[in-house]
């Protein structure tokens, strides 16, 4: 029994380990790709080693639906506009003065370092044992159960912007003819 | 819980948020500033999951579907100004973007 336990565990570190470095990886990849489409594709992959972290946390609705509407549904729309457009190729490193490339740098760096300092300071002997869970935590029946009961309002309010979002992007991408004749001014 | 604890989870979340807020200031591609915001409302996302596992309470996993809905509305109005952008042969260049500022 024991040695099962320890077996299992060894496994979850290893796609543990290997679902966090390719979404580190891919993470780095999408912000230094100069080509806008590798870019989009290297956040496909980053995506999907995010859903195999949730499955690892027990999140198993969430992470369907981060590959059914993230990876799959998001991401098209994005390759069909980065296909509409046409990738332009972009410097990564040399866009604007030099000043504000590395004022960047340490703003992220700054972010990271904090947020780490702070859980590592604040939290880390809490964090250490996590709360049993029975074995529908996460699964969509009770997501569902949730999200009709105690998160009533927040599911509804999340269709009201689902609906805004989406009158806003056809007004948007609309064709007026006054639009195209001040365009052409 | 089998596996690594709650704090490298939220290791992973800080770095995806840092990496994704470094790709919004640098790049000037306004595809490539959004697609480093989903990176940031990922790392968001792992995070909200993470501290769900920790004290085995559903809100998180529910907010987290929440925010997946709205970037798929941000994405949608994005995408739409990008596509403006293109029609009215706008350069796709945030910073020379600067009168959509308020």
């Amino acid at each position: 029994m024991i040695a099962a336990y320890s077996a299992g565990g060894a496994l979850v570190w290893i796609v543990w380990v290997v679902a966090g470095l390719a979404c580190l990886a891919s993470g780095v990849a999408v912000v230094s790709f100069s080509n806008p489409f590798f870019s989009a594709l290297a956040l496909i992959g980053n995506l999907g080693s995010l859903a195999v972290l949730y499955l690892l946390l027990s999140a198993q609705f969430v992470a369907a639906a981060q590959v059914l509407v993230y990876a799959g549904a998001v991401m098209v729309m994005f390759l069909f506009v980065i296909a509409y457009v046409g990738p332009r190729a972009e410097t990564p490193w040399s866009g604007g003065p030099g000043w504000q490339t590395i004022g960047a740098v340490l703003a992220a760096a700054a972010i990271f370092l904090e947020i780490i300092v702070v859980i590592a300071l604040k939290a880390s002997n809490r964090l250490a044992h996590n709360d049993h869970v029975n074995g529908t935590f996460g699964s969509p029946g009770w997501i569902g159960r949730l999200f009709l009961t105690d998160h009533l309002l927040a599911f509804e309010i999340t269709s009201i912007v689902l609906l805004v979002a989406a009158v806003g992007g056809v007004i948007l991408g609309s064709h007026t003819k006054r639009a195209d004749e001040e365009a052409s001014v | 819980m089998l596996g690594p604890s709650t704090l490298w989870y939220l290791g992973i979340a800080a770095f995806l948020f840092g990496i994704g807020a470094l790709g919004v200031l640098v790049r000037r591609n306004p595809l490539i500033v959004l697609l480093s915001l989903e990176i940031m409302l990922n790392g968001g996302n792992l995070a909200l999951i993470a501290f769900s596992r920790h004290v085995a309470n559903g809100a998180g996993q529910v907010f987290a579907l929440a925010v997946m809905a709205v970037a798929a509305s941000e994405v949608c109005v994005g995408l739409g100004l990008v596509v403006a952008l293109h029609r009215r042969h706008l350069a796709l260049d945030v910073d020379r973007l600067s009168e959509l500022r308020g």
